[in-house]
């Protein structure tokens, strides 16, 4: 069976047609991820002894010939900042480097009662901390396209496993550009749902008001899938609102024409690459002869919002990531006398570089007498952003731009400049901020067979309609 | 310059984080060169606005407020389970460095 070819659908109906089984298939993947993986590094853990187990349930469920759930068999994989009971979790951090959780996160339980086979916890960046998987503490994830350049962050594994056929969906997370970003650098299609659409319980938190889980998929009909599966109020996590979840997977297949399709001026200026320019507004023209209406917008604040973020996340991680302490789980020093001594040596050589920087910059922020100048103000432009997008949703159905500004970069390029990596997150953070769903599309490939991602962004809770623009640009 | 060095080494007792001298050397640039890009903010007046303080501002029958439960959501952990994970634990109690000089 060629694994390209292999989709949600076309995976469960193989099951279900008895051509394979779910553990044949769960072999064959793992075979490839013995074969190739040492030279991408998308996975940190296999949990075969779970993913057989799992798939023997369903092969047993096909030889009676029951009809499968709707990822029956399908070979998926998960990123490891959301806890698997029993399976090794680490979010790509030393200090959680033996850290076998008691519980499984309930996106990874809804993927699994759906019928899906959990290959494993592919590799981050620490906590989700990053643009490029360089800051991973194990090793970092190359680009499946080109071994010499990044495959994104913070979820580079989840997208490298995709794009190299090492799983057929995979979960991500999302609180800068972390599903959407590495999609577009590894050419494949990644969802980010609206803030409270999939509980978050079970995801180890980053910045609370940001972090979102989502899928990355083959095709835009397999992302709709997982995010059906996904999707819905949680009582394990009181954030996950109640709102009806709908068919995601009928609904794509509405018509677009009559659509109104924002541009944002602000997405096009200074710093976006003249290959991603060309592809998006390919992209937009393809979508208009689609029957879209094209319709300029403006998002005045949008230069404000990475230092925005890189203020409200920062302060929110650096609260966050307190609990990792050397006390109850994960990693500790071994030579303090004192405990406020084993603390501070615990964190020190626990987290890596940029997990510490953040946790400083978030630390100020907060400390007495920037609280103001820092935290409050940042807040409060975040207010400004999210008007900016009520005011343009009231012109548009949908926001189209680039995913990011460039194609994926090479490795070590922006390792010594932080504030040059947080600028690859330039054209996603807002939708985060704002709490709006955003899902990257393949548009193209730049000369060096780059792939460019287009942005589609969308009203609080309406994933249907970006997902049904995604799929018309998809399928034509 | 924002911040110096007594502000790093501040900021990282508040965050109980144990530096080495190079990553001092190393953050006191970082942090500077980022908190310099976020003054752009103060190019906005923000005197009438409010702060972003709800994600899902959805009110009514939306809103997530549930009844009061006794027994919670889920049971406790068993103790074994609970410590599992523990660096250091004696079958009943987490086990720290001493905490009081004596």
């Amino acid at each position: 069976m060629d694994p390209q070819s292999l989709t949600i659908a076309a995976t469960r109906a193989a099951v279900q047609e008895r051509r394979t089984t779910a553990t044949a298939l769960a072999e064959d993947f793992y075979q490839r991820i013995e074969k190739q993986d040492a030279l991408i590094g998308a996975y940190l853990t296999l949990s075969k002894e779970r993913a057989l187990a799992k798939a023997a349930e369903i092969d047993a469920l096909a030889a009676k010939g029951r009809e499968l759930p709707p990822l029956g068999g399908v070979p998926v994989a998960i990123k490891d900042v959301m806890v698997t009971r029993g399976v090794r979790t680490t979010a790509g951090s030393k200090i959680l480097g033996n850290y076998v959780p008691p519980y499984d996160c309930t996106a990874v339980a809804r993927m699994e009662s759906a019928g899906a086979v959990v290959l494993g916890k592919l590799n981050c960046d620490e906590f989700a901390m990053g643009s490029s998987n360089e800051n991973s503490a194990w090793r970092p994830v190359r680009n499946p396209r080109d071994l010499s350049r990044v495959p994104g962050g913070s979820s580079g594994g989840s997208a490298a496993a995709v794009a190299a056929n090492m799983a057929v969906a995979t979960l991500g997370s999302d609180t800068g550009g972390s599903i959407r970003q590495p999609a577009s650098f590894c050419g494949v299609v990644g969802l980010m749902p609206t803030y409270g659409r999939v509980s978050r319980y079970g995801l180890i938190a980053f910045a609370s008001s940001l972090d979102r889980i989502g899928p990355l998929a083959k095709t835009v009909k397999d992302a709709a899938l997982v995010l059906r599966t996904i999707a819905g109020r949680d009582p394990m996590d009181s954030s996950s609102v109640d709102v009806p979840v709908p068919d995601y997977v009928s609904e794509l297949g509405k018509p677009v024409r009559g659509l109104k399709l924002g541009v944002p001026k602000e997405y096009f200026g200074e710093g976006l690459d003249d290959e991603v320019r060309k592809a998006v507004e390919t992209a937009i023209q393809k979508l208009a002869t689609l029957g879209c209406e094209i319709v300029p917008i403006s998002l005045p604040h949008t230069k404000y919002a990475i230092p925005t973020y890189y203020i409200v996340a920062t302060a929110e991680a650096s609260s966050n990531l307190a609990r990792f302490d050397g006390v109850r789980y994960g990693y500790r020093a071994g030579d303090a006398r004192t405990l406020s001594e084993m603390y501070r040596r615990t964190r020190g050589q626990g987290f890596g570089a940029e997990v510490k920087r953040r946790i400083m910059l978030g630390a100020y922020a907060l400390s007495a007498g920037y609280y103001d100048a820092y935290y409050l103000k940042a807040q409060k432009v975040r207010t400004l952003l999210a008007q900016d997008f009520a005011e343009a949703f009231k012109k548009v159905d949908a926001i189209v731009t680039p995913t990011s500004p460039t194609a994926a970069f090479k490795l070590g390029e922006k390792v010594d400049d932080p504030l040059a990596m947080y600028l690859a997150d330039i054209f996603t953070v807002t939708a985060d901020l704002v709490g709006i769903p955003g899902i990257s599309v393949p548009c193209g490939e730049t000369k060096e067979r780059l792939p460019i991602g287009l942005q589609i962004l969308g009203k609080h809770f309406d994933e249907a309609t970006i997902l049904q623009v995604g799929n018309a640009f998809e399928q034509n | 310059m924002k911040i110096s060095e007594k502000d790093v080494s501040y900021v990282a007792d508040l965050a109980h984080l144990e530096l080495t001298g190079e990553e001092r050397v190393r953050f006191l640039r970082d942090l500077n060169s980022i908190l310099d890009y976020v003054d752009r903010l103060n190019e906005l007046d923000t005197s009438q606005v409010q702060p972003m303080a709800q994600m899902t501002d959805l009110g009514g029958d939306a809103a997530t407020l549930r009844e009061d439960i006794h027994e919670g959501l889920r049971k406790s952990l068993p103790h074994d389970i609970a410590l599992a994970n523990a660096p250091d634990a004696d079958g009943t109690f987490f086990r720290v460095p001493k905490v009081i000089e004596r």
